[in-house]
């Protein structure tokens, strides 16, 4: 029986700040949504490698709800960047991080959407399968990539990053999407084996290494020098970017997606040749 | 019946009309071209998946699987090779039975060089063509419809019979959800069920022919030397009332002496259209 009313959303606000990591897979809606505000609080974590409750790291305001809003210590700007595996697995709801996040944020999650209103650190979106991962600043390297040893990252889902984003992010990439508002670093879509890589600002040396198949995009036209291993093919309108890029302005109209993107040409490069060579690199044309 | 609504997309409408009614050719009556099928509406680019202009299409057949086969040799021959075009489902979201794969069938013309992909929910095909690419989705939505709904114009003489079967395409045209497969909407040789020949499914309606009228049970007035027949085939039961209604008022002018419908006996289907009832009620008209 409940004792207490389902609330709007959880709230969870980071009660010191410390250098200190801090572990949370269990800040997700699935673990929220049937949970009274004590239940919440006493959800396992890890500060460091003592074993400890959410209720002793954050203020927990709410109940019952999949809707989780999570703010800074207040003498602590930034402490968010600590904790890691916010959203890890969830399948639904929504998270909404006021400030940076830790790393593996939203790590295999499934389905929901997570919003950040900063930056991410590494691995954020690691093995996605499903859902909308949201950023407004930079994230970490390895977005939506696969763990070492594992043979497929990113499943799933859609990743925006308002900023940059650091190397191979979308490595062995299967399926999904991950929109890059700046630029993207090294490796970026390495050993890719489908997917799509959308970069609106400049695609960082040795794209695609190793991929198999999958698209990569440099919607600005801006990438830096290409692996050997891709061989140029033909300059031409490419019907499905009109498609993807017209819903990615319905997704964010902030994107810097203007007309000639749409229906401008592209040079299509393909490979990487040292694998199966059937992914592509489309980089924008002038119009 | 079953149904069809696939929107082409090209560079521009003259494309994509083309590739349009080369899809609809010899697609008059499901007896003989396996479906039916006609354009349903012009679609600005605002209104297609892709932003360019284009031309909604329905396609109706007897049954799924003719639907199915109709359609992967319509957009393979028809959209596939015209200049510039793609190929979207326009029913949306359907349950998994009422899927036809489309785009899934056409794929292999890629040779292995086709490439999937997948946004949200939907897969889309690019097929490599010598243009450059040539964009399907893999799988259309089907739907229960309704074929043969029909008016009978029956003109004092051949010019007014044909001036007033042209006014009631002209009003039925921009009405979403409705096609008139026939030529220019028009049907001259409608048809009665069965013949005097074991091997023919139908033959000339004979009580229509002013030619028989001496010979035969006539259907026809002393004043009538014309008739054509409006095939409406719909979506729904509502927007071909709809249809016939807007048809019938445009129609009625000086030198008809009648308008009526084939019922052929209450024999070819569930759906009755009575058309004194349709004339009696108010029917939302949803217009292109």
């Amino acid at each position: 029986m409940r004792d207490e009313a389902a609330s709007d959303v959880v709230t969870l606000r980071l009660r010191a700040g410390s250098s200190i990591p801090v572990e949370a897979d269990t800040i997700c809606p699935d673990l929220f949504i049937g949970r009274s505000e004590a239940e919440i609080a006493a959800l396992p974590a890890f500060y460091g490698r003592r074993q400890v409750t959410l209720g002793d790291l954050f203020e927990v305001d709410g109940a019952y709800s999949d809707h989780i809003v999570m703010w800074d210590a207040t003498d602590d700007p930034g402490g968010l960047r600590r904790v890691k595996r916010i959203g890890q697995r969830m399948s639904r709801g929504r998270i909404v991080v006021h400030g940076d996040a830790g790393m593996h944020l939203g790590a295999e999650m499934r389905g929901g959407e997570i919003v950040v209103h900063g930056s991410t650190s590494t691995w954020a979106g690691a093995h996605m399968a499903g859902g909308i991962l949201r950023v407004d600043g930079n994230a970490g390297p390895m977005l939506g990539a696969a763990y070492p040893g594992e043979i497929r990252g990113m499943r799933g889902g859609v990743i925006f990053v308002r900023g940059s984003v650091g190397p191979r992010a979308g490595e062995r990439m299967r399926r999904g999407m991950i929109v890059v508002g700046g630029d993207a670093g090294e490796f970026s879509g390495a050993r890719m084996i489908a997917g799509s890589l959308f970069v609106f600002g400049t695609l960082g040396a040795r794209a695609g290494a190793g991929m198999k198949r999958g698209t990569i995009v440099a919607v600005n036209g801006r990438a830096e020098a290409l692996l050997p291993t891709f061989r140029y093919a033909c300059t031409s309108q490419v019907t499905f970017m009109r498609v993807y890029l017209r819903r990615l302005w319905e997704h964010d109209c902030q994107l810097p997606i203007t007309d000639a993107h749409v229906s401008g040409a592209y040079h299509r490069y393909t490979g990487d040749i040292t694998t199966l060579g059937k992914g592509e690199i489309l980089i924008y044309a002038e119009h | 019946m079953r149904a069809a609504r696939l929107i082409i997309t090209a560079v521009n409408e003259q494309w994509a009309m083309t590739a349009a009614q080369v899809t609809t050719g010899f697609a008059t009556s499901v007896i003989a071209c396996g479906c039916e099928a006609g354009v349903e509406a012009v679609l600005a680019p605002e209104e297609t998946p892709d932003g360019r202009p284009g031309v909604s299409v329905l396609v109706f057949t007897m049954g799924p699987k003719g639907l199915e086969d109709q359609l992967i040799r319509r957009v393979g021959q028809c959209v596939m090779t015209c200049p510039t075009t793609a190929c979207f489902d326009g029913l949306g979201e359907t349950t998994r039975e009422n899927r036809l794969k489309i785009g899934g069938a056409l794929r292999y013309f890629g040779n292995g060089f086709q490439i999937s992909k997948k946004l949200e929910g939907k897969r889309y095909w690019r097929i490599p063509v010598m243009e450059g690419e040539f964009l399907v989705e893999e799988s259309f939505g089907m739907q229960k419809a309704i074929g043969g709904g029909n008016l009978l114009i029956l003109g004092q003489d051949n010019a007014a019979a044909l001036a007033a079967a042209e006014r009631a395409v002209d009003a039925i045209r921009p009405l979403r959800d409705v096609i008139l497969p026939f030529p220019g909407g028009i049907a001259r040789s409608g048809s009665q069920v069965g013949s005097k020949y074991k091997f023919l499914r139908a033959s000339t309606n004979v009580a229509y022919c002013p030619m028989l009228r001496a010979q035969v049970e006539t259907a026809l007035p002393e004043s009538v030397n014309s008739v054509y027949e409006i095939v409406i085939d719909g979506l729904s039961e509502t927007a071909i009332r709809a249809a016939m209604r807007v048809g019938i008022e445009a129609a009625a002018q000086a030198g008809v002496a009648r308008i009526s419908a084939g019922n052929y006996g209450g024999t070819l289907g569930q759906f009755h259209f009575h058309l004194r009832e349709i004339m009696g009620t108010q029917i939302h008209t949803d217009t292109r």
